[in-house]
């Protein structure tokens, strides 16, 4: 193909986005007049169908070897014409695109300025696509199978769409069992399915799979790699139960000398288990784990004469000698759904929960309602003798959510209606209770939450309006000080019982995967996705999707259907086998890099190194990029000292010239 | 006045304090600690600012002057608003532009205007209660560690003067660097805030900028939290730190340069001043001072710290009165203490002192208890 550049220009009118505020007449006109522009067009839609017909039928019929689409952001629509193109015969990296959209139009007000920015923008980039080279996208294989970080609901529900596609899953989880969040829950909203009833079988279903590999008790160390050859370091933590002797009797529980002596991480801390414990009845894999921190044989080194676990164990499983193991193994794409912490109320001391046993959040409560819970599921205060039933019950809304006192501006999405439904639990259990909900706006925006709403306030449940901001104690009552702002009536509202509906905050450990994966925050601290619409399971790591809560509050069914599009969004890439790479990378020229290390300092994507080179004869250190790693972000072409690195399609000797032509204008 | 006029002075209004950001959720209100004796709703006043006509007949609505600016509104507001700040404009209103105020308003401002103190002594009376103390008086220019503020209470109201003199008794021993500013010192205006006239607290905020500026002071240690607050809040050009003579002491006997070292066998419940509290979170200090009491029971209150009960001492309460009847706070707070058996009710705020005095009388508590600023309490322990 004679190289000679035949230029075509189109401008674009993005419906009146751009054409209200820019000339396009004299866009085109002027574009016409450049060198080695061959034609020129312009069209209301340049990104529809037609538009691109345009392009194509151009380069067909007029033999244009380059292309320059004056519209919007290449973010948005660099890849639409790319495939123009391609599809044209053209090799896509032809293509320059002039932004006179986000960075004209939608930004000036004054028609004739806009307009000569517009040809400015327009003229630049012709100037650049004269000395465009074309480049070829490269594709690695993709390793068939994927990490899944967190086994809650989520991280089960992604493990078993991808095992059921017939890829390989890795499922990691931290605590001894899967289940996460969900399986401390009693009933869901708002069809009041039982929590466990609908888990369990899952949580068999995915140790069962024989696609899954399921890692529990143990943690994600190191990633390295890129999207479709991940290499993984897991650590498998010591059980110090050999799980192929143990059977789950559970006998060494019963035996062990600190039963019903720690406080249980599964019950919110309000049961106790021992040290060597199965975190709750239905925990799988149903294998017992020693506490390290709290057993006494691996603190003190004594036991008694000897452990008693170890002699009450007939299987003979109980080893003290185990170690940590290290895990390691490839996978293609990695799914992070390590879930939410909950929001700790001690950081609001206005509702005195460090001082009041009697005032606790939704979820303790949610322990407390559960037939699982440690009062069998009775709604009971204090023990024994003393224990009583609470019969005035106030729960107190937007509890560390919508707060920007304790930094946390978001809506947790789900308390309105966990409040909702552990108020219409206590309605079941506790006969003549006197309920009321104390709320700033009642959110009941999800499939037959609504409904749900309307169902409980005719139970008896009263709904008053207004935000509690102090709780203090009146002999055995606790006052709730609160106004109804709905009648302008501040009030001093004794109660039994406060339960508060705190909301979901990010893991407080969010931080590891991020260091481990290079994720994203947004401003609520929780993770990043690539896009809040269109790329709402994918991240700026290419083959790291996010599933549930670690992305931000959400119900199960939310948390389902999220699970389901990483799962999705990952077996695109199984499925296929194969990835294409980055084209627009940096290069490195070896002879003449100093080998100063920069780059590799400043690369966020890992994705440079020193090598040692030889340099006629003498062997010196030299920059290489890895090709696969590289996401052309430019900031090593940037930095570097000798300009030894350059970007495709950033080269030097293009975008100087682009940038020259602007001072003359 | 015109409309036009009138919709833009609207305008700023709403703007200066965020008005639109308000969801009208009742957290201030509910936390307002005065709603149980008066009609006081402090989230209706965020809501009615947004309509002219209520800024027309501020003078209809006296429970304005129901505040004690014990900033609980604030401190809980999930959007960040101050809906203290809007009553505090809103007396702004009343008092510079509609020129509404009482008389005892009144003369505590011309008194703060022209001697430097809102309670009508002589400025040149300002350092009698230094008379036969061997204090160290720092001149401007000077290096000092610490520049000591007393505040006009303190320095003229003999039921509280003991606080400064006490302090100078253990600052002496502790021999630490230190300095009073002496006659020249002059109101921290907290109360003129407080009290409506933000023309006057502009003047003070910049002749006692300039004043303190004028010392080489690693930091400013106020007595009063009310001028702690003040100095935080108002004083945005101030060169030095500013903190709380509690904060000091407590340094001071963790330093070992203190020693409490006499028996004081009483039981101690200790009372959060507001200003000390809940607007710049002292809770700790004055705490750990009580706890190295030898002999001392240390009993605590359950509406404590950040739920502490506001004694009505602040927000210019002490020269406006509520019609109310209902109980005081401080009378509820000198119950409980009662109620705890308590023998010292222990503050440390000069304001406190004076409504919880009245209000162990008030409920005839005086036979089982005494209110006892810190100070007071540990100025003869240290030997």
């Amino acid at each position: 193909m004679n190289n000679k550049p035949k230029i075509g220009v189109y401008v674009c009118h993005c419906g009146v986005n751009i054409s209200k505020t820019v000339d396009i007449d004299a866009v085109v006109e002027f574009a016409s007049r450049m060198p080695n522009v061959k034609v020129v067009r312009d069209y209301a839609y340049m990104c529809s169908d037609p538009g691109q017909l345009l392009i194509r039928e151009d380069i067909e019929k007029e033999g244009l070897n380059r292309v320059v689409v004056a519209s919007c952001s290449p973010r948005m629509h660099e890849s639409t014409f790319r495939k123009t193109l391609a599809a044209a015969g053209l090799n896509s990296y032809y293509l320059e695109m002039a932004n006179i959209r986000e960075q004209c139009s939608w930004v000036h007000e004054d028609k004739e300025e806009a307009t000569a920015k517009a040809k400015k923008i327009v003229y630049a980039a012709v100037a650049k696509a004269r000395l465009l080279e074309p480049l070829y996208e490269k594709e690695v294989d993709v390793e068939p199978a994927t990490l899944v970080i967190g086994a809650g609901i989520a991280g089960i529900q992604a493990a078993l769409d991808i095992a059921n596609a017939g890829f390989k899953v890795y499922l990691v989880e931290k605590t001894p069992s899967v289940g996460g969040r969900m399986s401390q829950l009693d009933k869901t909203f708002p069809t009041l399915d039982c929590s466990a009833c609908i888990l369990t079988p899952k949580m068999v279903d995915v140790a069962n799979h024989p696609n899954v590999e399921l890692l529990a008790y143990s943690q994600v160390e190191d990633i390295t790699g890129y999207v479709g050859n991940f290499d993984v370091k897991v650590r498998k933590k010591a059980r110090y139960v050999d799980v192929n002797k143990c059977t789950g009797c559970g006998v060494c529980s019963e035996e062990c000398r600190l039963k019903n002596r720690i406080p249980s991480e599964f019950n919110m801390e309000m049961g106790k288990r021992a040290a060597i414990y199965l975190p709750f009845p239905q925990a799988v894999p149903a294998k017992y784990t020693i506490d390290p921190e709290r057993c006494l044989f691996l603190t003190r080194g004594k036991c008694g004469k000897s452990p008693k676990c170890v002699d009450a164990c007939s299987a003979g499983a109980i080893n003290f000698e185990q170690e940590d193991e290290i895990a390691e193994f490839k996978v293609g794409t990695v799914i992070v759904a390590t879930g939410f912490d909950v929001f700790d109320a001690a950081r609001k001391p206005e509702y005195g929960y460090s001082d009041y046993p009697n005032v606790v959040t939704g979820l303790e409560f949610e322990r407390l309602v559960s037939a699982s819970g440690p009062t069998g599921g009775a709604v009971v205060l204090g023990e024994g003798e003393d224990a009583v039933v609470p019969k005035d019950i106030a729960f107190i809304k937007c509890v560390g959510s919508r707060d920007a006192s304790v930094g946390n501006e978001y809506c947790s999405r789900v308390c309105c209606m966990y409040t909702a439904k552990l108020a219409h639990l206590v309605m079941e259990k506790v006969p003549g209770a006197n309920v009321r909900i104390y709320y700033m706006d009642v959110r009941a925006f999800g499939k037959g939450f609504e409904e749900f709403y309307d169902r409980v306030r005719r139970e008896g449940i009263r709904y008053i309006r207004g935000n509690p901001s102090e709780i203090f104690k009146r002999g055995e009552k606790l006052v709730v000080k609160v106004e109804d702002t709905l009648t302008a009536t501040p009030l001093e509202d004794e109660v039994d019982m406060v339960v508060l509906a705190v909301g979901l905050e990010p893991r407080k450990d969010a931080r590891e995967i991020i260091d481990i994966l290079r994720l994203s925050q947004s401003g609520d601290r929780f993770y990043l996705e690539a896009h809040p619409k269109l790329a709402p399971v994918d991240t700026a790591t290419d083959g790291v999707f996010l599933a549930g809560c670690a992305q931000g509050p959400k119900d199960i069914p939310d948390t389902v259907a999220q699970a389901k599009g990483a799962a999705s969004s990952a077996l695109v890439l199984l499925a296929s086998g194969k990835v294409k790479i980055q084209a627009q990378i940096s290069v490195v020229d070896q002879s003449t890099c100093r080998g100063c290390g920069y780059c590799v300092e400043i690369c966020p994507y890992g994705a440079i190194d020193l090598v040692t080179v030889n340099r006629m004869g003498n062997l010196a250190q030299a920059a290489e990029v890895n090709e696969a790693l590289c996401k052309g972000c430019g900031a090593c072409a940037a930095a570097c000292f000798s300009g030894s690195i350059q970007q495709k399609s950033f080269m030097d000797r293009q975008i100087l010239p682009q940038i020259a032509v602007l001072g003359v204008m | 006045m015109n409309t036009e006029l009138m919709n833009e002075e609207l305008q700023d209004f709403i703007q200066k304090y965020d008005l639109y950001g308000c969801i009208q959720c009742g957290r201030c209100t509910g936390g307002c600690p005065v709603t149980v004796r008066t009609n006081l709703n402090v989230r209706r006043f965020v809501n009615d600012s947004l309509n002219k006509d209520m800024l027309d007949d501020l003078a209809k609505l006296p429970e304005i002057w129901d505040c004690t600016a014990c900033n609980t509104c604030a401190v809980r507001c999930p959007k960040g608003l101050k809906p203290l700040e809007v009553l505090m404009g809103l007396r702004s209103i009343l008092v510079v532009e509609q020129g509404t105020v009482q008389s005892t308003v009144r003369d505590a401002l011309e008194s703060v205007f022209l001697e430097g103190n809102p309670w009508s002594k002589s400025r040149a009376m300002r350092s009698d209660w230094m008379e036969g103390l061997d204090v160290k008086i720092a001149e401007p220019g000077e290096k000092v560690e610490n520049l000591i503020f007393v505040c006009c209470t303190i320095a003229y109201d003999p039921r509280v003067q003991m606080q400064a003199k006490n302090l100078v008794k253990l600052l002496n021993k502790a021999g630490v660097d230190y300095g009073f500013i002496g006659e020249g010192e002059a109101c921290c205006s907290s109360e003129v805030h407080h009290l409506g006239e933000d023309d006057l607290l502009e003047e003070m905020v910049e002749s006692n900028t300039e004043l303190l500026n004028e010392y080489d002071a690693a930091r400013i240690v106020t007595i009063s939290p009310h001028c702690l607050s003040a100095f935080k809040n108002q004083y945005p050009d101030l060169k030095a730190g500013v903190i709380h003579y509690t904060q000091l002491i407590a340094e001071l006997l963790k330093e070992e340069k203190l020693t409490i070292s006499k028996e004081f066998p009483q039981k101690i419940v200790y009372h959060d001043p507001c200003f000390l509290g809940k607007q710049n979170g002292v809770y700790d200090e004055p705490r750990a001072i009580l706890g190295q009491i030898p002999g001392a029971e240390i009993v605590e209150f359950d509406r404590r710290r950040e739920r502490s009960l506001c004694c009505e001492g602040g927000g210019g309460k002490m020269w406006v009165e509520s019609d109310s009847k209902k109980e005081r706070l401080a009378e509820t707070r000198a119950k409980d203490a009662g109620e705890l058996g308590a023998s010292i009710l222990a503050v440390a705020c000069p304001f406190c002192v004076l409504t919880l005095d009245d209000a162990v009388k008030a409920k005839g508590l005086e036979e089982q208890m005494r209110v006892a600023e810190i100070l007071e309490i540990i100025g003869d322990l240290v030997e």
